[in-house]
């Protein structure tokens, strides 16, 4: 310091270089902390964007309205109504029906079939419709011989068409549609027939086969979903709040105690797929309980969330003051009694925000759930619980990764649709946990 | 009887003895409730407890348990010479499994099984149509040991039941027995309670025992049908179902590593310059919403981000990087997985560094600010230098996170396994071959099935070592400054 006190430039006014330079790397390192924050920020807008982008186009679908006559020769040709009989028309039948209906229908709306092939019109309908045609005729014969003003799903091209996915330019190299479908589709679009209208089938029907995007639906696995959800809710939250009770309050500190909270706190770090292995080889192979059911998910979720409820509950019950535990006991509470009387209704704000997160967490956990074989295709619904929880059913995440390993291109839509609803759900959950934090929490 | 009516009337049963304990007690002292020692509802409680646990320990033992009593009994009737020549006995086990559910399903839509057992033709037909498909038509022996299952379970089903609601009345009337007015109800229910309490902490310690038995039990039959030298020190990865396969995990564990580092290297200096930023230089009101924000990412289910690398990243990736510079044209390779698996860890990063950094006691700062340093050579040569220990315990946390991560590499990283440097090309890692050596139909006597119980076994083992590791390290770290 010595010399720069002797040279005579130096100024409070006018930075000597050598303070300059150290500003300048202070700002830099300013700038650096700033741009990581910021690339974090847009590394998770980058991410919903992309997620919202190519999901929001599965809430909408195309639809083809027009009449169909049963027509009774065709459905029915003994003519009695017996179901038995009536079964042996396939969706081939139902399906030539609805082509002979929708070729009608552009003939009385004189729409200009252009260069396509008549028999390519048939494949403008979704494949699902005839089925979902046979079983409503099935239900209910008396239809027969009617003329109905039907709404049906228009095939998956069609459908990506309009969406974008497919241009006129891809579907002359693709083997399942053609630019004359397209070009149809476009005066159809223009006469009302097809229209792109909001899909609830998207959350209420189950899973369609690989060719068939346009009918796939999360209903099925929104239900498991729900039902893994629940067998964790009424498994993980009476464990894991007796267990964070017994550790905070009333264990001897002693090695064995030590081992148990050693233990929780590395079973909140082991990777989520150890645990699908361990409900393989626990619940599956040794316990014989079957594959793909809820109740085998939701056993692995309770095991892998209960360290996750655990944690927080403890940390809420500690936070209770100890002058309330005094007063209790001073009055003649027994231990329990003050604990159940006391602690834990004040520290249940903390313990249901940490359970509701839990849960969430467990919601999205995919992992261990492809192990225990819910991978599997299931389009029938579950039953009611309890018996419904050992039956077959998808799970939300499942579903997604089950529809990124499929070949059409309309399945990466669906996928990305299935996360905004499985975000959906985790939104409201958190919002919930964090209503219930501001609302109850008490600071002492 | 169903489980869930089970279930009903033991409830029923325990609502019962609640009611009746409790009047009991006060019966006896006719209504002056001064003489009873503990409140009637304490009489009530231990009547409902004592009637109700004993028989909900003895379903879910009785079920857990079940399988292996009257599967032996079923596999002693499978005649020795239905063990084919490399078949072995777990897989007719298996298909014993299945008949008796397809016999079941059959009985359950009111078809007569009987005449079914003696043709093993119709018998796989019907099973067809009842949606379970055979490979080959069942043995005789099969048949029978299918029956005999069929009924032990049904028949062990009843017996279930008629014990848990014996047990259940026996401790209704011992629990009842007991009620004298002198009875200390309040310290008997408290000590159960108590006995639950400790019950439910040893799910915990259960869970690490299932997770370490099963894994060394199926980890040993492995080793016993395949060299463990070759598993540990072979760098060939190709599974053939049908024998004959070279199941090495070295190109596994190259892949999980390669991943994982590309992971660190995006994720620690974002996260930790974001955690030095919030600490040190961000306002308040910043402060509160930049740090959820950040933290979103880590509640964002895996699942979101391998789809975002499937469709987004790796594509872009590919036509942007890889194609251009020549290093190969795959979509998902290496640096996909890495660089979304990099954003996925900036939470773990940020948010527990954050966390220390505020840890460092301020007469540092205030020490280092005083002699004339600026803020950010404070930073860099007092605050983090104090709390290295506690960053290295984060990145370690991280590391450990990012190397059991499954979803994010199943869907962005490839399913090839080699040993290769660049970071285009696709490549697979342990948990990938987990997923994909476990899902499907499964055999359980195979090599090419237990090799999955092996890579978890490491994957466990490799990841409790980083986390106890990282807890030691933080755990010291906090000890130094408190």
């Amino acid at each position: 310091m010595t010399d720069r006190a002797s040279n005579s430039r130096a100024s409070l006014f006018v930075q000597d270089p050598r303070t300059k330079a150290r500003n300048a790397t202070e700002k830099r390192f300013r700038i650096y902390g700033l741009s990581a924050i910021i690339t974090a920020l847009l590394a998770l807008v980058w991410l919903l964007i992309s997620i919202f982008g190519n999901g929001l186009p599965a809430f909408k679908q195309t639809f083809i309205t027009f009449p169909v006559t049963l027509e009774e020769s065709v459905l029915d040709k003994a003519g009695n109504r017996n179901i038995a009989e009536m079964s042996k028309t396939t969706t081939v039948g139902y399906g030539k029906l609805l082509a002979k209906s929708l070729a009608a229908e552009i003939a009385a709306r004189s729409i200009d079939l252009g260069e396509l092939d008549p028999k390519e019109l048939a494949k403008m309908i979704s494949e699902e419709s005839s089925a979902t045609l046979r079983d409503r005729v099935l239900a209910d014969p008396s239809l027969i011989g009617q003329t109905l003003d039907i709404t049906v799903l228009a095939s998956g091209r069609i459908d990506g068409y309009f969406k974008g996915r497919v241009t006129l330019e891809s579907a002359a190299i693709d083997k399942n549609t053609s630019p004359e479908q397209l070009l149809l589709a476009d005066k159809l679009k223009a006469a009302g027939v097809m229209t792109v209208q909001l899909n609830s089938g998207f959350v209420t029907m189950p899973d369609a086969s690989d060719k068939r995007p346009e009918a796939a639906g999360l209903g099925v696995a929104i239900i498991g979903s729900i039902y893994m959800m629940l067998v964790v809710l009424f498994l993980a939250l009476p464990i894991g709040v007796a267990a964070s009770v017994y550790l905070e309050e009333f264990a001897p500190k002693n090695r064995w105690t030590d081992l148990i909270e050693v233990n929780i706190a590395n079973l909140a770090a082991v990777p989520s797929i150890v645990y699908g292995i361990l409900g393989l080889a626990i619940f599956i192979n040794f316990a014989g309980l079957p594959q793909s059911a809820p109740i085998v998910g939701g056993l692995v979720l309770t095991l892998l969330t209960l360290p996750r409820i655990i944690i927080p509950t403890r940390a809420a019950l500690k936070a209770v003051p100890p002058s309330i535990r005094d007063a209790a006991l001073g009055v003649g509470a027994s231990r329990l009694q003050t604990v159940t009387h006391h602690v834990l209704p004040l520290a249940m704000p903390g313990v249901l925000t940490g359970t509701i997160i839990g849960l969430a967490q467990a919601l999205g956990e995919t992992a261990p759930l492809l192990l225990i074989g819910m991978v599997a295709f299931v389009r029938d619904f579950p039953g009611a619980p309890i018996s419904g929880l050992f039956d077959p059913a998808a799970a939300l995440p499942v579903q997604i990764y089950n529809w990124t390993q499929r070949g059409d291109p309309g399945f990466v839509e669906r996928a990305s649709g299935a996360i905004i609803v499985l975000l959906v759900f985790l939104i409201a959950m958190n919002a919930v946990a964090i209503y219930l934090r501001r609302k109850f929490e008490r600071r002492w | 009887m169903g489980l869930g009516l089970l279930l009903l009337i033991l409830l029923l049963l325990a609502v019962g003895g609640y009611i009746v304990g409790r009047g009991r007690a006060v019966a006896q002292v006719s209504g002056d409730i001064r003489k009873l020692h503990s409140l009637p509802p304490f009489y009530g409680r231990i009547t409902s407890l004592i009637t109700l646990v004993p028989a909900l320990f003895l379903i879910a033992v009785w079920l857990l348990a079940e399988p292996l009593f009257i599967e032996t009994k079923a596999f002693s009737l499978i005649a020795a010479d239905d063990l084919p020549e490399g078949k072995s006995a777990e897989l007719v086990m298996a298909d014993v499994r299945r008949v008796t559910a397809g016999l079941t399903a059959l009985q359950a839509i009111g078809r007569d099984t009987t005449p079914l057992l003696s043709n093993p033709a119709d018998l796989k037909a019907a099973l067809n149509d009842a949606g379970i498909v055979l490979e080959t038509e069942p043995t005789v022996s099969t048949m029978a040991a299918a029956a005999a299952l069929g009924a032990a379970k049904a028949s062990s089903r009843w017996i279930l039941s008629f014990a848990a609601l014996a047990v259940a009345c026996i401790g209704l009337g011992y629990a009842l027995s007991r009620i004298k007015p002198e009875y200390r109800a309040r310290n008997a229910t408290e000590r159960f309670a108590m006995w639950l309490l400790i019950a439910c902490s040893m799910v915990a310690v259960l869970t690490t025992a299932g997770i370490v038995g099963s894994l060394l039990v199926e980890s040993i039959h492995f080793f016993q049908l395949y060299p463990a030298t070759e598993f540990f020190f072979s760098s060939n990865w190709n599974p053939k179902f049908g024998g004959g396969s070279s199941l090495g995990i070295l190109p596994l564990l190259w892949g999980t590593l390669y991943v994982s580092a590309i992971a660190l290297v995006v994720a620690v200096p974002i996260g930790l310059m974001s955690a030095i930023y919030l600490a040190e230089y961000a306002s308040k009101s910043t402060r509160a919403w930049v740090k959820p924000a950040i933290e979103i990412l880590a509640g964002i289910p895996t699942i979101v981000y391998g789809l975002f690398a499937l469709v987004t990243v790796g594509p872009l990736l590919r036509d942007y990087f890889a194609m251009p510079l020549g290093f190969g044209d795959s979509s998902s390779s290496v640096m996909t997985a890495g660089l979304v698996m990099g954003i996925m860890v900036i939470p773990f990063v940020s948010s527990l560094s954050d966390d220390i950094i505020n840890a460092v006691p301020q007469s540092l700062r205030d020490g280092s600010l005083g002699l004339g340093a600026t803020p950010s050579e404070t930073i860099r040569q007092v605050v983090i230098p104090a709390a290295l220990p506690g960053i290295v315990g984060a990145i370690l946390l991280a590391a450990s996170r990012a190397i059991g991560e499954t979803m994010i590499v199943v869907l962005g990283a490839g399913a090839a396994a080699q040993l290769s440097l660049n970071p285009f090309e696709a490549m697979t890692t342990v948990t990938v071959k987990i997923v994909s050596q476990l899902t499907g139909d499964t055999e359980f006597a195979s090599p090419e099935t237990l090799v999955a119980f092996a890579l978890g076994l490491a994957l466990f083992t490799l990841t409790l070592a980083l986390n106890i590791i990282a807890l030691i390290i933080v755990r010291k770290y906090r000890e130094q400054y408190e």
